[in-house]
């Protein structure tokens, strides 16, 4: 067995073990020892990836498996990751743990909480690492149906609301999904021959253009919705304002890359003929997404809020990168896709830290936090400044990538759109060190304040797990995005042939 | 003809033996002991499963009516494993005092109208058929009629029985109108003859009108809310399940065989037909309060994606239309399994006395959020692989814009679904359900629907077996 499909199946494990615990203490102990397990595992994939590189290994995906599942249909179990996937991997790894230290202190249902979760997770770690198209759907609804009981039962506020229309739009994007895999199915080999799901197989392939055209803004929207692609990414400010804080966390921070994930590892690389035909519509939107995402995160009040039009800000980023289809940009677009997941958590988890102790999301009630809780204060202003572009951190480094990638284009329209799209960074600082000069300077605006007691160790761990990643790519970013590049080669390739570029 | 070749009717010949020896017994047993009639049965109908799937022999009977090919057996399979689960679940009804002295009829009707759906599903003409499909209705309205000293019972008798005799009228005129023509009942001898005429199809439409009223396809459904509402839970759940199952595989087959030459013209019906119940067997099921009600419109709305495998008209659809029956059986029967016990055990049948059932009840909630999830398609349960391959089946033929209104509806399919979820898991209630103690029997009868839900979509086997069987009809 490889070490791939220990990625599924160590959370299968922990659920198991999870079901025999007898309080909370124990389940958030399995919990805590099965994702740790998952993160070193995550980090073997990481050495052994780049090991299997740096000796010469040039196979599009590695430790590659495959078992026939369905012969009649053609689908198998087939998992191969390349540097994209790893990356993606040791994020979910990184947030999931992470996470588990940030939801320590689940009030009821204990058992119940960590078991979603790691289904949650199961199904994120299924999909980085599925070939086939047909088990890469199954891992995406797996992933997205538990988020309805997170936010149900442990949410806050609307909390019934939000899980419904979340799990309903999502649910919607993956009924588009579906058709559109299923036309790609048919499309997937020249008449006579066995059809597959297999990406790699129908990669060789070149879907008529007739049959590209309708399905593959059916894919891209599909993938699009859970990306939150304006104007569908209604879901995404009300669900994670009303989840808990692990799930706010492993949601924007991996989950909404599932979408950017499957927008170019599927629509676009399956159908690059008609990704080039239809990008100009999708930039238009991700534009609006990038900039409308900013503002909006300007007027709210409620912190969670202001996190989530700022994530809806950034993964309109993340798309509208790989729309720009060159090198650069899609470089750029994965390591934002990290970066913001790794930011976002990182919000996610303080937001949920500081709430725990104020009782309150809204920032006009609070003030001169950093007097009272300074190692959560100054959390929060390392990473608002990640999320806004200081060069050192992680953000920086995927902006700028973005930036000068999506410049490359020498026509009006992309520079135009670029241009706009730049100004949000604008607009990200202007949000960010608003809530930095409201929340945490100033007076102390409430007496109860004072007797706040600082991080606990398990909130420690949970944020300088993710602090430390989000500088280590601050600083050290080349092995990350040389690792991403060389898997980037088949893709543009693909992408390039029908331009002729 | 020989004995030997009446053991190609061995399924119907056991039922009708199991059937007899429950009518003997009942006579043979004191007051006392009646109660040893409920095992009997069920020990029998589990042999008869057994036995069911022994290696059977194929061919023809009685020139040509009767009909066994593996696949037949495969469905008749099915069915008995359906009903089992049926009869399990309704033990613990049966048991209570209002029934102690007339449960052994149940069995006996039960089994009849099995047997109907067995001779014709093995049909080779119109005639078994039509025979076939009288047997198994009519024993069905004493069923749900059967707690007759409740008015709404005997209504949903009486409007069962009405809208049936309706429904065979037309469906009779239809095949008169096919006989007139051609000069024969018999599929094999129909089809290479069939032309595309206005009275074909005006006989067609009457033929599908009458299946249409069976399968309660919109707008041919309107019987079917009252009906199950008013039935006893378990009847219900038979109706929804096997009766809809069997009639479905029929009009499969008799589309393929009969009418492939005017498939052209049956394809448009059929998807507009898909398209109607799909869409307003879900709305209606939205509004819907009571829960049997809720099931019945949901069912409806189930029956519609049944028509996404027939529409393709192909060994796939076939394939998929049998898996899917097997899934639907589990996961609706998971359903009515935990309604029933519930209604048993507190007379509650609404969506909010539902309220907090997790926390008195867990074991029910998560079997009933598993059969769901399974209804509304979603993975790992094995509902999610039984739409997948109806789907593939719809768009192998390039209905994409059917599979995309399909996949629309399981969506909103899943928002009432997750209601009940949300009753269960969210909602708090001052008075919950409190917890009971389920006796073996109700256990057992929810363990074969987990069991099923979890094994059936990783299994391959089972769709692969079910395939090389349609692939050789």
């Amino acid at each position: 067995m490889g070490i791939l499909s220990f990625l599924v199946l160590i959370p299968t494990i922990t659920i198991i073990a999870i079901l025999f615990t007898n309080d909370k203490k124990q389940a958030r102990l399995v919990s805590a020892i099965g994702t740790g397990i998952q993160l070193v595992l995550a980090g073997v994939l990481v050495w052994m990836y780049l090991t299997e590189r740096s000796a010469g290994n040039t196979a599009a995906m590695l430790f590659t498996q495959d078992f026939m599942w369905y012969p009649n249909l053609n689908i198998h179990y087939a998992v191969g990751v390349d540097g994209i996937s790893v990356a993606m991997i040791a994020l979910t790894a990184v947030v999931l743990f992470a996470g588990i230290f940030a939801s320590w202190e689940v009030e009821f249902l204990n058992r119940e909480f960590f078991i979603s979760l790691i289904l949650l997770s199961g199904g994120v770690f299924g999909f980085f690492i599925s070939l086939d198209l047909f088990t890469m759907f199954l891992f995406y609804e797996l992933a997205v149906i538990p988020m309805y009981l997170l936010i149900g039962i442990w949410g806050t506020g609307p909390k019934e609301y939000s899980a419904m229309k979340l799990t309903l739009m999502l649910m919607g994007g993956s009924a588009l999904l579906l058709v559109g895999l299923l036309g790609i199915y048919m499309n997937s080999a020249p008449a006579g021959q066995p059809l597959t799901f297999n990406l790699l197989e129908i990669a060789k392939v070149t879907i008529p253009i007739e049959a590209q055209r309708l399905f593959f803004p059916l894919t891209f929207v599909g993938f699009g919705v859970l990306g939150a692609l304006f104007p569908l990414h209604t879901w995404s400010p009300d669900g994670h304002a009303s989840a808990p804080t692990a799930v706010s966390m492993l949601h924007a921070g991996v989950l909404m890359k599932l979408g950017g994930y499957g927008c170019f590892r599927v629509a676009m690389y399956l159908m690059p003929e008609a990704a080039h035909e239809m990008a100009w519509i999708f930039i238009i939107l991700t534009t609006i997404s990038v900039v409308y995402g900013a503002y909006g995160a300007i007027v709210q009040k409620d912190l969670k809020y202001i996190n989530a039009y700022s994530s809806v800000s950034h993964c309109g980023l993340v798309i509208f990168a790989l729309l720009m289809m060159n090198k650069t940009s899609m470089d750029g677009a994965i390591l934002q896709m990290i970066s913001h997941g790794l930011m976002t958590a990182l919000f996610f988890a303080l937001i949920g830290m500081i709430y725990g102790r104020t009782h309150t999301r809204n920032i006009y009630e609070m003030g001169g936090l950093m007097k009272v809780i300074p190692f959560l204060s100054v959390v929060y202003v390392i990473a608002g400044l990640a999320s806004l572009g200081l060069p050192g951190l992680s953000g920086f480094v995927a902006e700028m990538t973005v930036f000068v990638g999506a410049f490359q284009h020498a026509d009006t329209f992309h520079r135009v759109a670029t241009i706009i799209v730049t100004t949000s960074i604008v607009v990200t600082a202007v949000y960010i060190l608003r809530v930095v000069g409201i929340l945490l300077l100033g007076p102390i605006k409430n007496e109860e304040f004072n007797h706040f007691k600082d991080a606990k160790w398990f909130e420690k761990l949970s944020t300088i797990t993710l602090l430390v990643m989000i500088a280590a790519i601050g600083l050290a970013p080349l092995w990350l995005s040389n690792m991403i590049q060389h898997s980037l080669i088949p893709i543009i390739q693909k992408l390039a042939v029908t331009t002729g570029i | 003809m020989n004995l030997n070749s009446f053991l190609l009717m061995r399924h119907e010949i056991v039922l009708i033996a199991v059937a007899l020896i429950i009518l003997i017994a009942e006579i043979f047993t004191s007051d006392q002991n009646k109660g040893r009639i409920r095992g009997l049965a069920i020990i029998l109908f589990a042999l008869n499963t057994i036995i069911g799937f022994f290696p059977a022999e194929t061919g023809t009977l009685f020139g040509g009516m009767f009909t066994t090919i593996p696949l037949h057996i495969v469905v008749k399979n099915i069915l008995n494993i359906g009903t089992l689960i049926v009869l399990i679940q309704s033990n613990a009804w049966l048991k209570t005092e209002e029934n102690s002295d007339k449960f052994p009829e149940f069995y006996v009707l039960l089994i009849s109208t099995l047997v109907g759906m067995f001779f014709m599903i093995s049909a080779g003409d119109f005639l078994m058929f039509y025979l076939g499909l009288e047997l198994a209705t009519i024993p069905l309205a004493a069923l749900v009629a059967y707690d007759r000293f409740r008015s709404q019972s005997a209504e949903g008798g009486i409007k069962l029985i009405l809208s049936s005799a309706f429904s065979s009228g037309i469906m009779l005129y239809g095949i008169s109108m096919i006989y007139g023509m051609y000069g024969s009942i018999y599929f094999d001898m129909l089809s290479p003859a069939m032309a595309m005429n206005s009275l074909t199809i005006l006989a067609f439409i009457f033929f599908f009108a009458g299946m249409a009223f069976k399968i309660s396809l919109v707008p041919f459904h309107l019987w079917a809310a009252d009906v199950y509402e008013g039935a006893p839970v378990n009847v219900t759940s038979y109706l929804s399940v096997i009766s809809k199952g069997a009639a479905v595989f029929i009009l499969t087959v008799i589309l393929f065989k009969v009418f492939p030459t005017i498939s052209d013209l049956w394809q448009k019906v059929v998807w507009v037909i898909a398209v109607m119940t799909m869409t307003i067997g879900n709305l209606f099921a939205i509004r819907q309060q009571n829960l049997k009600r809720f099931i019945a419109f949901s069912s409806i709305s189930q029956a519609g994606f049944f028509l996404l495998g027939v529409i393709g008209g192909n060994e796939m659809g076939m394939t998929a239309i049998v898996y899917y029956m097997l899934v639907y059986i589990f996961s609706n029967l998971g359903v009515f399994g935990v309604i029933a016990i519930i209604s048993n055990k507190s007379g509650k049948e609404n969506m909010d006395d539902y309220n907090g059932l997790y926390h008195t009840n867990p074991m029910l909630s998560l079997t009933m959020m598993l059969a769901l999830f399974s209804l509304a398609g979603i993975p790992p349960v094995a509902g999610f692989f039984g739409k997948f391959f109806l789907f593939t089946a719809a768009a192998q033929k390039g209905f994409y814009i059917l599979v995309l209104i399909a996949t629309i509806n399981t969506i909103v399919s899943l928002y009432y679904y997750l209601l009940i979820v949300k009753a269960m898991f969210i909602n708090k209630s001052e008075t919950p359900i409190p917890y009971f103690k389920s006796d073996f029997y109700t256990k057992l009868g929810l363990g074969i629907c987990i069991a099923g839900l979890v094994i059936v979509g990783f299994a391959s086997g089972i769709w692969e077996m079910i395939a090389k069987l349609a692939f050789g009809m």
